[in-house]
Formats: C-alpha cells, sequence, structure tokens
C-alpha cells in the first residue's frame, strides 16, 4: 500500500516537474518578445525624449546636425511595400487558383514544390540576383523604355539609375509571390468540395464555381496578403541591395529611396553618437511595433477563416 | 530523439577544433581596407598573430571603439572631442589616434567615350554634389574641359550610404571651400545628400560607379586604380589641376605637416603648394591607451611598430602613401605610450 | 434563342479568359524562379572548384582563395542557433500542446506568431543590444543568439502541431498501462511525432542558414579560419553580400558561388525533410 502510494506520489511529481519545465521554456518565449520590445524601448529613449512624435513626421535624417525624422523612410517602406502587394497579390491569387482549381494533380504537385523552392532562397541571393541581372537590365533597357513611352508621368522621371524604388518592388513581388499564393492556396483547398459541386450541378462554369470559392477564401486571402504585407516590410537584404539608399520622398519610382530595415543594416554599426544610435533603435522599434499589428491582423483573418470551415 | 541527440552533440565537438591563441578584432575604414587586409595577411604569415579587420566604416570604427566591442577601431576622419570623452568616460581610457597610412580621395567617374583626365574644380564638385549640375555637358564643366567630347547625359552621383571616413575627407574638402557646402550640409563620417544613390563602403561605391554608365562618385584612390575607373585631376588652392598620385599627395602631407598637432589629428584637405593634390587625408588606427588585455595590447603594440617599418613598404605596392619619416617618428612616440593595465608593454 | 446563345458563348469565354489568365500567373511565378536558379547556376558554378571548400579568403582585392572559413562559420552559427532554438521550440511546442489550452497558452502562441513576424534585422539589433554590448565582443554566440531566436516560432509550431497528429488512442493506451504522463509524453506521443518535429527543425536550419540580416552587427564576420565560439564567425550570407558590392570582378565571381552553395547546403535540409516526411507516412 505504502508502495503503492509512493509510486503515485512519484508519479504526480514527475507530471508536476513534466509541466513545469516545459512551461519554463513557455514563459521564456513568452518573456523574449516582451524583453525584445523593452529592450529596444530603452535603447531608444532618448531619441523618443527628444524628437517625440516629430520622429515620424520629420524629413530631415542628418546625423551632422543630430536631427533624425524618419519620414522619408517611414514612406519608402510604405510605398515600396504597398506598390509590390499590388502586383503581387492579384498574381498570387491567380496561381493560387491555378494551383487548387485548374492544374492536375500531376502539374499541381511540382509547380507548388517550385513556388515553396522560391520561398526558401534566401533574401541575401535575391538581392545578388537583382544587383547583377535585374539592376542592369532596368537601367539599359526597361527603365530608358517606361521614360520613353510614359515619361508623361510623373512616376518615370529623372536618371535612370536602375537602382531605386522600381528594383526595390520588382524584387519584392518575386518575393511575395510565392509566400502569399502558397498560403491562398492552402485556404482555397480549405473550403470544401461540395461548394464547388453545387455550383458546377447547378451549370456553372469553372470559373463561376471559382468566384464562389475565392468568396469563400476571402478573409483567407486577406490574411495571406497581410503576412506578405509583413514581410515586405521587413524584408532586409534584398530590398537594400538595390533600393539605393538615400532618404527621399519622391515620386518617381526610378529616384533612390529608404526603408526602416535597409537604414538600420546601413547604418546601425556606425552611428557615431548615442542620438543616433538611439533614432535608429527607434526605427527598430517603429519596425517591431508595425509587424505586431500586421501579424495579430492577419492571424486573426486566417484563424477566423480555419474556425469557419472547421466549424462547419 | 536520436538526431536531436546527435545534433547537440555536434556542438561541443565544433568548440574543441579551437585554439589557443591571441586573436585581436579590429573595425572600421573601408578605405585602408586593401592595405590593412594585406598586412593582416602578411602579419600572420609572419607572426601568426590573427587581427581580424572588417571593413564596416570609419563611423563603425568610432562606434565600436566607443562602446568596446573591438580591440581597435580605425577611421578616416579623426574622432571629435565629444566622441573622445564619450570613450573616455565609457571605457575609462584615452584614446590615440596612430596615423598609418596616407590615401588620395578621388572622383571616379564612368562617361562613355571619357577616358582619363576629366578636370574638375571645386565650385564644379559642389554643384555636382548639391545637384545644380545635372548634366555632363553642362557649361561650366565643358568650360574646364574644353578638348573633351562631353555626351548629353544625366550625371548619376554616388556618394557612400555608411558612415565613412572617406565622406569625412570629401565634405572636409567641399566644407573648406565652398561656403554653401559649410553651412547646408557641413563634414561629417555621414551626411545629409542632397542627390545622389548610396554605396556602401568604399567597394559599394566603386561598384556603382563602375557598373552604371554617367556616374561619378568618390572612392579611395586603390580602389579607383584596382578597377581600372578613371578619375578626375582636381584644381588646387594655386591653380594648378592635378592628378592624385604619390608625390601629389605627399607634397599635400608635407605641406600640413608643418604644424601637426600633438594628438596628430589633421586635416590635410585643400593645402598649399603648387602640387599639392587637395583631397587627400590620413587614415588613423584609433587604439586605447590603456589596454585591459596584457597580451592583447603586446600583440597590438608589436603589430603597430612592424607597421610602421615593415609594413610602410607595402603601402606604395598597394597604391597607398606611405607616411614621411618626420610622422612615423611621431607615430612611434604614440605607440610607446599604450600600457596595459598601467604597465608599460616591454 | 440567338440571344441565349450569346450569353452562354460570353460565359463560356470569360471562364476559358480567366482561367487562362491563372496559367499565365502561375508562369509568372516560376519564370522569376528559373531566372534565379539559372543565373545562380551559371554563374557560380564557373567558380566551383575543390579551392573554394578548403582555402581561405586572400586579402582585398586579390584574386583566388575560397570560403572554407565562411561555410564552416555558417555551419557554426546554425549550430548554435539549432542548440537554443530546438530545445526551447520543442518545449514550448509540448507545453502548448499538453498544457495550453488556457489564456497563458493563447498569449504563448500568439506571442510565437508574432515573433515568426518580426523582422530578422529587429532580431540582430536586440542581439546587438543584449549580447554584443554587454560582453562587450562580436561573437558567433552572438549571432547563434540571434538565429536561435529566429528558429523558435517554426519549431515551436511544427512541434504543437504534430504532437495533435499523434492519435489520442495510443497516449490512452500509455495512461491505461500506468505510465505517467511525462513518461507517456516523452515515450510515445514525441516518439511517435519525432519525424514531424524533424521537419520542422530542418525547416528552422535551414531558414537561419539563409539569414543575413541579424549577422551584420552580431557575428560581423572573419577573413581567418576561425571556430571559436566568442570570437567574430564568417558566413556565407555576410560574404555573399559583401563581395556583392564589391568592385571586384573576381568577388563577385565568388559571391555567385557561395550562392550556390548556400543553396545546395539549403536544398539538401529540404531533401531530408522530404525524405523524413515520406518515410514517415510510409510507416502509417
Amino acid at each position: 500500500m505504502v508502495k503503492r502510494l509512493n509510486n503515485h506520489f512519484s508519479q504526480n511529481i514527475g507530471d508536476l516537474i513534466f509541466e513545469k519545465l516545459t512551461l519554463l521554456f513557455a514563459v521564456s518565449v513568452f518573456l523574449l518578445v516582451i524583453l525584445m520590445g523593452y529592450e529596444m524601448y530603452l535603447g531608444s529613449k532618448i531619441s523618443i525624449q527628444k524628437f517625440g512624435f516629430s520622429f515620424l513626421f520629420n524629413s530631415s535624417w542628418d546625423p551632422v546636425q543630430e536631427v533624425y525624422g524618419a519620414l522619408p523612410i517611414i514612406y519608402g517602406t510604405v510605398v515600396s511595400s504597398i506598390l509590390s502587394l499590388l502586383i503581387a497579390v492579384p498574381l498570387s491569387i491567380g496561381v493560387a487558383i491555378f494551383l487548387a482549381e485548374v492544374a492536375p494533380s500531376w502539374l499541381e504537385k511540382p509547380v507548388s514544390f517550385l513556388v515553396e523552392l522560391l520561398a526558401g532562397i534566401p533574401s541575401v541571393i535575391y538581392g545578388l540576383w537583382g544587383i547583377f541581372v535585374l539592376v542592369p537590365w532596368l537601367r539599359n533597357s526597361f527603365e530608358p523604355w517606361l521614360a520613353d513611352k510614359f515619361g508623361y508621368l510623373p512616376f518615370f522621371r529623372g536618371a535612370p539609375y536602375g537602382f531605386g524604388m522600381l528594383a526595390a518592388v520588382m524584387i519584392l513581388t518575386i518575393m511575395l509571390l510565392p509566400i502569399i499564393s502558397s498560403i491562398s492556396r492552402d485556404v482555397l483547398k480549405a473550403v470544401p468540395r461540395s461548394r464547388r459541386e453545387a455550383a458546377l450541378a447547378l451549370g456553372a462554369t469553372k470559373w463561376q464555381s471559382t468566384l464562389i470559392v475565392l468568396k469563400d477564401a476571402k478573409s483567407g486571402i486577406l490574411g495571406a496578403s497581410m503576412l506578405g504585407l509583413g514581410r515586405a516590410i521587413g524584408e532586409t537584404m534584398a530590398v537594400t541591395m538595390v533600393i539605393g539608399n538615400r532618404s527621399l520622398i519622391s515620386t518617381s519610382l526610378f529616384d533612390p529611396s529608404y526603408t526602416m530595415a535597409s537604414v538600420i543594416a546601413n547604418e546601425f554599426t556606425e552611428a557615431t553618437s548615442q542620438m543616433y544610435l538611439s533614432s535608429l533603435i527607434e526605427l527598430a522599434l517603429v519596425l517591431f511595433i508595425i509587424t505586431i499589428i500586421i501579424n495579430a491582423f492577419a492571424r486573426i483573418l486566417v484563424w477566423s477563416m480555419s474556425r469557419k470551415w472547421s466549424a462547419a | 530523439m536520436n538526431i536531436f541527440y546527435r545534433l547537440s552533440l555536434l556542438i561541443p565537438l565544433f568548440s574543441l577544433l579551437t585554439h589557443a591563441q591571441v586573436q585581436l578584432v579590429g573595425t572600421g575604414a573601408t578605405f585602408p581596407a586593401v592595405i590593412y587586409s594585406k598586412w593582416f595577411d602578411e602579419y600572420r604569415n609572419t607572426t601568426g598573430i590573427q587581427i581580424n579587420y572588417q571593413p564596416i566604416g570609419s563611423g563603425g570604427g568610432i562606434r565600436q571603439i566607443i562602446e568596446g566591442t573591438v580591440d581597435f577601431g580605425a577611421s578616416d576622419g579623426p574622432m571629435t572631442d565629444r566622441q573622445l570623452s564619450d570613450a573616455k568616460s565609457k571605457q575609462g581610457t584615452g584614446i590615440l589616434h596612430i596615423p598609418t597610412v596616407m590615401g588620395a580621395v578621388v572622383v571616379c567617374y564612368h562617361i562613355p567615350g571619357l577616358g582619363k583626365g576629366l578636370n574638375l574644380d571645386s565650385r564644379a564638385l559642389s554643384d555636382i554634389y548639391i545637384g545644380r549640375i545635372t548634366m555632363w555637358d553642362d557649361p561650366y564643366i565643358k568650360n574646364l574641359n574644353p578638348e573633351s567630347n562631353l555626351p548629353h547625359r544625366a550625371v548619376l552621383v554616388a556618394h557612400r550610404s555608411d558612415g565613412s571616413g572617406t565622406t569625412f575627407i570629401f565634405t572636409d574638402y567641399l566644407s573648406k571651400i565652398s561656403s554653401e557646402w559649410a553651412s547646408k550640409i557641413g563634414r561629417g563620417t555621414s551626411v545629409n545628400w542632397p542627390v545622389g544613390l548610396g554605396g556602401k563602403g568604399n567597394d559599394g561605391v566603386a561598384g556603382l560607379v563602375k557598373q552604371t554608365e554617367g556616374s561619378v562618385g568618390y572612392v579611395e584612390l586603390a580602389y579607383a586604380i584596382k578597377n581600372n575607373i578613371p578619375y578626375a585631376d582636381i584644381k588646387n588652392q594655386s591653380g594648378y589641376f592635378i592628378e592624385p598620385t604619390f608625390s601629389s599627395v605627399s607634397a599635400a602631407a608635407m605641406a600640413a605637416s608643418v604644424n601637426m598637432p600633438s594628438d596628430l589629428r589633421v586635416s590635410i584637405t585643400d593645402p598649399p603648394g603648387k602640387g599639392s593634390y587637395p583631397i587627400s587625408g590620413f587614415t588613423w588606427l584609433l587604439v586605447y591607451q590603456n589596454m585591459k588585455n596584457e597580451t592583447k595590447a603586446k600583440a597590438l603594440v608589436n603589430f603597430l611598430k612592424w607597421a610602421m617599418s615593415r609594413g610602410q613598404a607595402l603601402a606604395a605596392g598597394l597604391y597607398y602613401v606611405p607616411l614621411p619619416a618626420s610622422i612615423i617618428k611621431l607615430c612611434n612616440n604614440k605607440i610607446n605610450l599604450i600600457t596595459a593595465n598601467g604597465k608599460k608593454i616591454k | 434563342m440567338k440571344h441565349r446563345n450569346y450569353f452562354l458563348y460570353r460565359k463560356k469565354t470569360t471562364n476559358v479568359i480567366m482561367m487562362s489568365l491563372t496559367v499565365i500567373a502561375a508562369l509568372a511565378a516560376v519564370i522569376p524562379l528559373f531566372l534565379i536558379f539559372y543565373y545562380t547556376l551559371s554563374k557560380g558554378i564557373a567558380y566551383l572548384n575543390l579551392n573554394f571548400f578548403i582555402a581561405m579568403p586572400k586579402p582585398v582585392g586579390e584574386p583566388g582563395g575560397g570560403m572554407a572559413n565562411a561555410i564552416v562559420g555558417t555551419l557554426i552559427l546554425i549550430g548554435i542557433g539549432g542548440a537554443i532554438g530546438i530545445p526551447v521550440g520543442i518545449m514550448t511546442g509540448t507545453y502548448l500542446s499538453e498544457f495550453g489550452k488556457n489564456k497563458f497558452g493563447f498569449m504563448v502562441r500568439f506571442l510565437t506568431d508574432v515573433l515568426s513576424g518580426v523582422p530578422s534585422i529587429v532580431v540582430g539589433v536586440v542581439a546587438y543590444t543584449m549580447v554584443v554590448i554587454p560582453m562587450k565582443h562580436f561573437s558567433a554566440l552572438a549571432g547563434g543568439i540571434a538565429l536561435g531566436i529566429l528558429m523558435i516560432p517554426t519549431i515551436t509550431r511544427t512541434t504543437e502541431e504534430m504532437i495533435k497528429l499523434v492519435p489520442h488512442s495510443l497516449r490512452e493506451a500509455g495512461l491505461a498501462l500506468g505510465i505517467p504522463k511525462w513518461k507517456t509524453t516523452i515515450a510515445i506521443v514525441l516518439r511517435t511525432a519525432w519525424k514531424g518535429i524533424a521537419t520542422g527543425v530542418l525547416l528552422g536550419l535551414s531558414r537561419a542558414a539563409g539569414e543575413t540580416a541579424p549577422l551584420l552587427f552580431t557575428a560581423l564576420g572573419n577573413r581567418f579560419w576561425s571556430t571559436k565560439i566568442m570570437q567574430p564567425i564568417a558566413s556565407l550570407t555576410v560574404y555573399i553580400y559583401d563581395y556583392s558590392k564589391s568592385p571586384f570582378e573576381d568577388w563577385n565571381q565568388q559571391a555567385w558561388t557561395a550562392a550556390l552553395v548556400l543553396i545546395i547546403l539549403i536544398s539538401v535540409l529540404s531533401l531530408l525533410f522530404r525524405f523524413v516526411t515520406r518515410s514517415k507516412y510510409k510507416s502509417d
């Protein structure tokens, strides 16, 4: 009897230790994220105190005068992400429809594999390709052609450097495509077959039944796009390597620009004053907060989608 | 689970491969990176001491020596008084500036159909970098180059995106000769550029210029020569167009070293003298006067002495200008001031 | 009648047009992949020789040399990252699936999702302020910690998902035999799910191998052979970045080769991943 009790007791102890041990790690992950935010807040304190909200709205990034305003950098980040998203989302939806609805399975598998492979290529390799293939092509062929045909538009003015906003948008688009399309494909596939079959039985064409599926999958695709947006905003290497690196607000896509992540990559180790460093950490903090908001929003959308169909 | 065990077993294995030997770490200027990497390679071959130098920019060299994350820094722009006092309060020791070599900042360009020998003066340079001159066949540039056939092409301006001593030398020069530049932009390891593309490092700017037709940029002489990029002759104080060469940079150093300050922080841009090239400068190693680790201090002092003797002989082959003998003497005096925990290095 | 046909015709044409558009979109997505692979392969292979794997980098501007130190450096960095990310990820994932059906579990799940979206450069900034500055040294350790943090979300979520896939009957069988819960979890549940978890681990490792941004100001770089974890260390990705913006053509060449080697390294990891997942389905 005593032995059994003992045994029982040790079982409980074992379970307790096991639970607390795994809890410890879960708590450490929890604390890690909190600590990251706190550490960046500490590091950026003097810049926050000095510039306040003007940090976000001042357009001069001037290390000589020790005045740091992130407006052109935020502008560059937002414009490059939004433009690339505008191109990548429709294309990705097309790819997702192709994979989930159109392609026969012998074609779907290898194409899906290729698309996922593209998602696994390190961003520095995209940048390498950007520098040596994309940028020279933009400079020598595409940008002069754009300037020639559409030069009356404010978007295609100025010297064709090759490096600049256009190059960044194109690289980001290529990088976003596999991410958004593979999630969208999963979302489309999550819509029950019965929805399609019902439409087809009523004499709808493939496209009409796809429209119905798309409507069902709306929030999931929106979530996928938000995840893509998060990725675009935080993308560092590929963008830094082709965007031209100057804080500038310009309507022309030919002009160089800067994003938050690329400013940090370029200037972080070499910020010579406390205020400079603090401003860069504040940029990282802003980036951190923005990605938290975007990701939270995206996850909620994707969750609501999966819950909808798992409940049905 | 086996795989995880095996993976985790690999990690101590890696650290077993380590060997106990002195390794010094330094970061900073890209301007002297070509000669430094040669020096450190040679020095490792002769002494076995590894000096790991990462050219991340002069701003980085200054920043990291203030933070104490490196054993030495390197910069082409001297540290400001404010930075020196920052370092003193953070690291509890002064910082010595040891000049190692000299170099010229050259204005290199990539104009189709135009080889060497473009003439530029201070006004042309500041106008290009302010954005007032936007085409290569601008009347002002044409006037300086009556014989050259300048194309009607946009001037694509390249500058540094990182904190850089090359930028310091270049903007120091422009600030000296243009009051507009001095008031609007100023001098520094990084400044708020009115126009142009940012490239990271001297190699980044040289890469941009080399890859981009119609571009102009400023880089260290060695980067221009090694990459076969043509560079401009610049008009000096006395009104001569001077090609950056050993003798024209040495002339600038000799002219400027007449009144060398005791801490060796000196600017030699826009010097007097008929044959002086106007945009050149020293590059410094930044070292702690009192180091905490004696082995490291010893290694560093020995290296610095080696750099002042044998090292200087390697400079010319890599298109850097060796220090004049008078300055080497001043440097050796400084090197002798380095201590480890307050004790002299033998 | 004609009227009806017109609508049918329109309906059919729209169908054909839209379906062709999806094919074009798929092509547009796959073409850049081919371009990137084509260039990496054709430019990278030119320099691919034994020397690249066993020789050290030459001084700046001198042609030749290899990246032996960077290849080893990348392996060490993902090793350190794995030493941190794998245990934390697996344990946290286990917690989430076994005990995580409460508010705290929800928070942790949410924060790991957030962490997976945090730009890697931000993790680099944090690793610099939290590791490099206090230790007063750039080091492989700092870089490895940054990579480890980046691996946590992938491994955590895969572990949680994989454990959930383990049939309840297995677990109940263990408990019915009087085996304590912790032993059941380790000996039965984790054992059954380990192949799935391993795929998550491999995915995390291969992503870490491709990271550049968090290494720039943590591991820094090293032109010498160094395997010490307290010293700066070289990595393939940082070399690709440095060499790609270099004016030296020889280095540009080597950047392509390094890219090729990196892709091969990652492909080997992801082939392992495929192999592991496949054998999992076979055994089921």
